[in-house]
């Protein structure tokens, strides 16, 4: 196997003025060289930094490297295009401005009895999945074997095939683990093409694997927001209008995540106004991280939402509770089951504690709660295939072609599978991450692994199930549909029972085929999934230190397949989300457009010694309307409230508007400043 | 140039660049990837080993020191079927998302638990605060360590 090498842009925005790969050709080991004009995925043009010029393949990864630092590019340094509003201004966008407006605005304003307006910023995070994007690419005739760490074979498999011209079933992708995903490895990316270009003309296979510093300039980002929003609401909290401009730093290409969803989807409010702007600028792409949009965008609209309850003098919690949805908010069509109110209920006790722990407040550290809602999408759709296999030993094969990307897909496949086929976990084995060897099933992504799959493995499970149940029905001369499975046996209603491999044990070579199908999702319904989090802080008003010292998670996600993999799902979200407002953040150089936090030492990723006391709860009510199964996704909901929960709590235990993550120090002392500014110039003079 | 090591028990030999780290020899010359790769600067601890009993980054060693020493991987914990209490405790607990840091945290513990058999809840903090994980929320990570120290 050879390994490659990247010769990357240094510049966030140059042109090759001359290449010399005379010295990188001949350097030992190397078994091809590639430069713009062989491969798509190599330009001489750079308009962000860390874009591909020249890739190197070679006996081991050292010599690789090697050969690319002998690859000598001369480059004409161009102007980089870095601020936001400057791109809006000049009208450099991915693709169009998306507008929305539902009722009228403006009327809304005028009937309130306060409005409250604020600007909120957020930074360009990485997702920094612990393995890196990596893969092998191997040619076998003219077929091309991909076997690599992906969030979605499938999309590999198109996009591979697409760059390649191949039918798409030439490629074949594998990925039976991988290290991590987080929405940055839902498709191939350019690195995937050089590494199969590299493979082809070696006539080897060759891996591509990024390293860290690679990562965390070209791995995809979140990306960063200025968001203008405002609220405003009747004196009884009713709320009146909704309002906000968001600017989204795209970087060079990308899509516009939704950042106004949370606005326009969480409360009742006839009157919403939201326009989205994707800065295109010389940077690195943004990519889907976890719940994209609606992680900024619950940061801005719930911080707005308690300074609008401070200004009415409401209870955070009433406040919210006074716009509850019942049904959705865009279209009216009913929500297949919402129990959100349910999640307010179970937090109230939570919530209730803040008069107990505002009172352990001493003079220098500053104790208090906050909370914010979540809503999010995740009920998964069609289409997605699996297939059980029973065999004659009464065990059951799940097969289907998706990807476990470490949320214990497999471990809830099989339980779906067992539960329907009435066996013992243990007798259910999971086969997966494969393209050529099980049917298509969904991306790893949008909290829709499991709404996804799931039905479709129960379907199949309950195909199987069917024609065990109806040889047995036939052999032991009872009427159709009067056995069940259960327990590992064939159950009669009168209580007689036969152990399924009586039935199994028939079939000798022969198997029991299920299929099934991930059906549609409810006609005339919205499905989302919702949650509630508090959070109680300690703040150092000298020092501007934070600490985070217990946060409270209730979700609504449907039925629960895997209570404890859920509840690791919550905790690593909130773990996340507190990188995302504490100490994570890219950062660039202002003028050069460089990233500067290449490795972990920079980019900062919470460790356990971060971690808080975290409760979580679910609510486990099956959504009776969606599919077979019931269950939502569960990836991405509890990463959205935890950011405006924290600042939330320390607004309440401080008084400080703190409206930029990450939430350092001195953004703390500067907010703490502001706040006593406000409270001495809003206090009468004696 | 050719280092002789002992690992996990056997000995064993590699033909090393000078250059090259512990971790690139274990991975890419011995045959061994269960200690892994995701910084190669002493950031992250999914390379942890033991050195002579002593924990550390397998990144931040070169090959070469190795020579003449004893290191033990997360192979040479436990073996499939027959895992180690501390690979018990870690799927028990559930303390497994994507699993990439997992091989690192192992080796931590059983570090940990080798020198501090009751660790108070500061003691696993600062022990296990240089393996970095993306995945679990370390929540059930402190649960591992628990139910392996008992
Ligand atoms: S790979 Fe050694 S510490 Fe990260
Ligand atoms: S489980 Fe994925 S990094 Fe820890």
């Amino acid at each position: 196997m050879l390994h490659a090498a990247v010769v990357r842009s240094p510049h966030a925005h140059a042109r090759v003025r001359a290449l010399d790969l005379s010295r990188a050709r001949e350097a030992p080991g190397v078994r091809a060289v590639l430069a713009p004009g062989d491969c798509d995925a190599l330009d001489e043009t750079a308009e962000f930094e860390g874009r591909a010029v020249v890739a190197v393949a070679a006996e081991t990864f050292g010599q690789a490297r090697a050969a690319a630092e002998l690859v000598e590019v001369e480059w004409e340094e161009l102007e980089p295009l870095l601020d936001p509003e400057e791109a809006v201004r000049r009208g450099s966008l991915v693709g169009e401005p998306r507008r929305y407006e539902r009722g009228g605005y403006e009327r809304g304003l005028a009937e309130a009895d306060a409005v409250v307006e604020a600007e909120y910023r957020t930074q360009t995070l990485n997702h920094n999945p612990l393995e890196t994007h990596q893969c092998v690419c191997e040619w076998r005739g003219d077929g091309l074997d991909v076997y690599i760490s992906t969030q979605y074979i499938w999309g590999v498999r198109d996009d591979v095939a697409a760059a390649f011209g191949l039918p798409p079933d030439k490629v074949r992708v594998i990925c039976e683990y991988m290290g991590g995903g987080f929405g940055a490895k839902n498709g191939a990316g350019g690195y995937v093409t050089l590494a199969a270009e590299l493979a082809r003309r070696s006539g080897r296979p060759v891996r591509l694997a990024l390293t860290r510093r690679e990562e965390n300039v070209g791995g995809g980002n979140r990306n960063a927001t200025i968001q203008r929003v405002t609220a405003a609401a009747k004196a009884d909290g009713t709320l009146t209008a909704l309002g906000g401009e968001f600017i989204c730093s795209l970087g060079w290409g990308g899509w516009l995540a939704s950042t106004a969803g949370p606005m326009q989807l969480l409360h009742a409010c006839e009157n919403v106004r939201t326009v989205e702007y994707g800065a295109k600028l010389n940077l690195p792409a943004m990519a889907a991280f976890r719940a994209p949009g609606f992680v900024e965008g619950t940061w801005a609209l719930e911080c707005l939402l308690d300074k609008l309850a401070a200004e009415l003098g409401l209870d955070p919690l009433e406040l919210r509770r006074r716009n509850y949805a019942n049904v959705d908010t865009m279209d009216g069509r009913p929500y297949s089951a919402k129990e959100l109110l349910e999640c307010y209920r179970r937090a109230e006790p939570h919530w209730e504690r803040r008069h107990e722990v505002r009172a352990r407040s001493d003079a220098t550290w500053k104790r208090g709660v906050g909370l914010a809602s979540q809503i999010w999408y995740g009920g998964g759709g069609p289409p997605s295939y699996a297939w059980v296999r029973v065999g004659s030993d009464g065990r059951a094969n799940v097969v289907t072609a998706m990807q476990d990307i470490g949320t214990g897909t497999r471990t809830a496949m099989a339980q779906i599978a067992a539960e329907e086929l009435g066996i013992r976990l243990e007798r259910v084995q999971v086969q997966v991450g494969d393209s050529s060897r099980g049917p298509f099933a969904s991306i790893s992504g949008g909290s829709s692994t499991l709404p996804s799959m799931g039905p479709a493995v129960r379907a199949a499970a309950a195909d199987a199930a069917r024609q065990i149940l109806e040889i047995a029905e036939q052999r032991f001369e009872r009427e159709d549909g009067t056995l069940s499975l259960r327990g590992g046996e064939i159950v009669s209603p009168d209580g007689t029972t036969w152990p399924l491999e009586e039935i199994t044990g028939l079939l000798e070579d022969g198997q029991i085929l299920g299929k099934g199908a991930r059906g549609p999702n409810p006609a005339g319904m919205r499905v989302l999934t919702f949650g509630v989090q508090v959070a109680e802080v300690a703040v150092d008003v000298e020092t501007g230190e934070v600490v985070v010292e217990r946060i409270y998670a209730v979700h609504d996600v449907g039925r629960v397949i895997n209570p404890l993999g859920a509840r690791s799902q919550i905790e690593g979200g909130i773990i996340q989300a507190m990188g995302h407002t504490f100490s994570e953040a890219r950062l660039d150089d202002p003028h050069r457009g460089t990233v500067l936090t290449k490795t972990l030492d920079a980019y900062k990723l919470p460790t356990i010694a971060d971690v808080p006391e975290i409760v979580c709860e679910l609510i486990d009510k099956p959504d009776a309307q969606l599919t077979n199964l019931g269950s939502k996704g569960l990836g991405e909901p509890p990463i959205i409230p935890t950011a405006a929960a924290i600042a939330n709590a320390i607004r309440d235990a401080t008084g400080a508007d703190v409206t930029s993550l990450p939430i350092t120090r001195e953004e703390i002392l500067a907010a703490l400043r502001e706040a006593r500014e406000r409270e001495r110039v809003g206090a009468p003079s004696a | 140039m050719k280092i002789e090591l002992t690992v996990n028990g056997e000995q064993r030999e590699a033909d090393v660049w000078e250059g090259e780290s512990l971790l690139f020899a274990l991975r890419e010359k011995l045959g061994l990837p269960g200690s892994k790769n995701a910084c190669e600067q002493g950031e992250c601890g999914s390379c942890s080993v033991l050195l002579d009993g002593t924990l550390v980054c397998a990144c931040l060693v070169l090959a070469a020191q190795a020579d003449g020493h004893d290191v033990v991987t997360v192979e040479g914990l436990g073996a499939t079927g027959e895992p180690h209490p501390v690979q018990e405790a870690f799927v028990e607990a559930g303390a497994v998302q994507c699993g990439f840091c997992t091989p690192g945290l192992v080796v931590a513990t059983v570090d940990l638990l080798a020198h501090s058999p009751q660790p108070s809840e500061d003691e696993i903090r600062e022990a296990l605060s240089g393996n970095l994980c993306r995945c679990t929320g370390y929540a059930k990570i402190f649960d591992a360590v628990r139910l392996a120290a008992q």
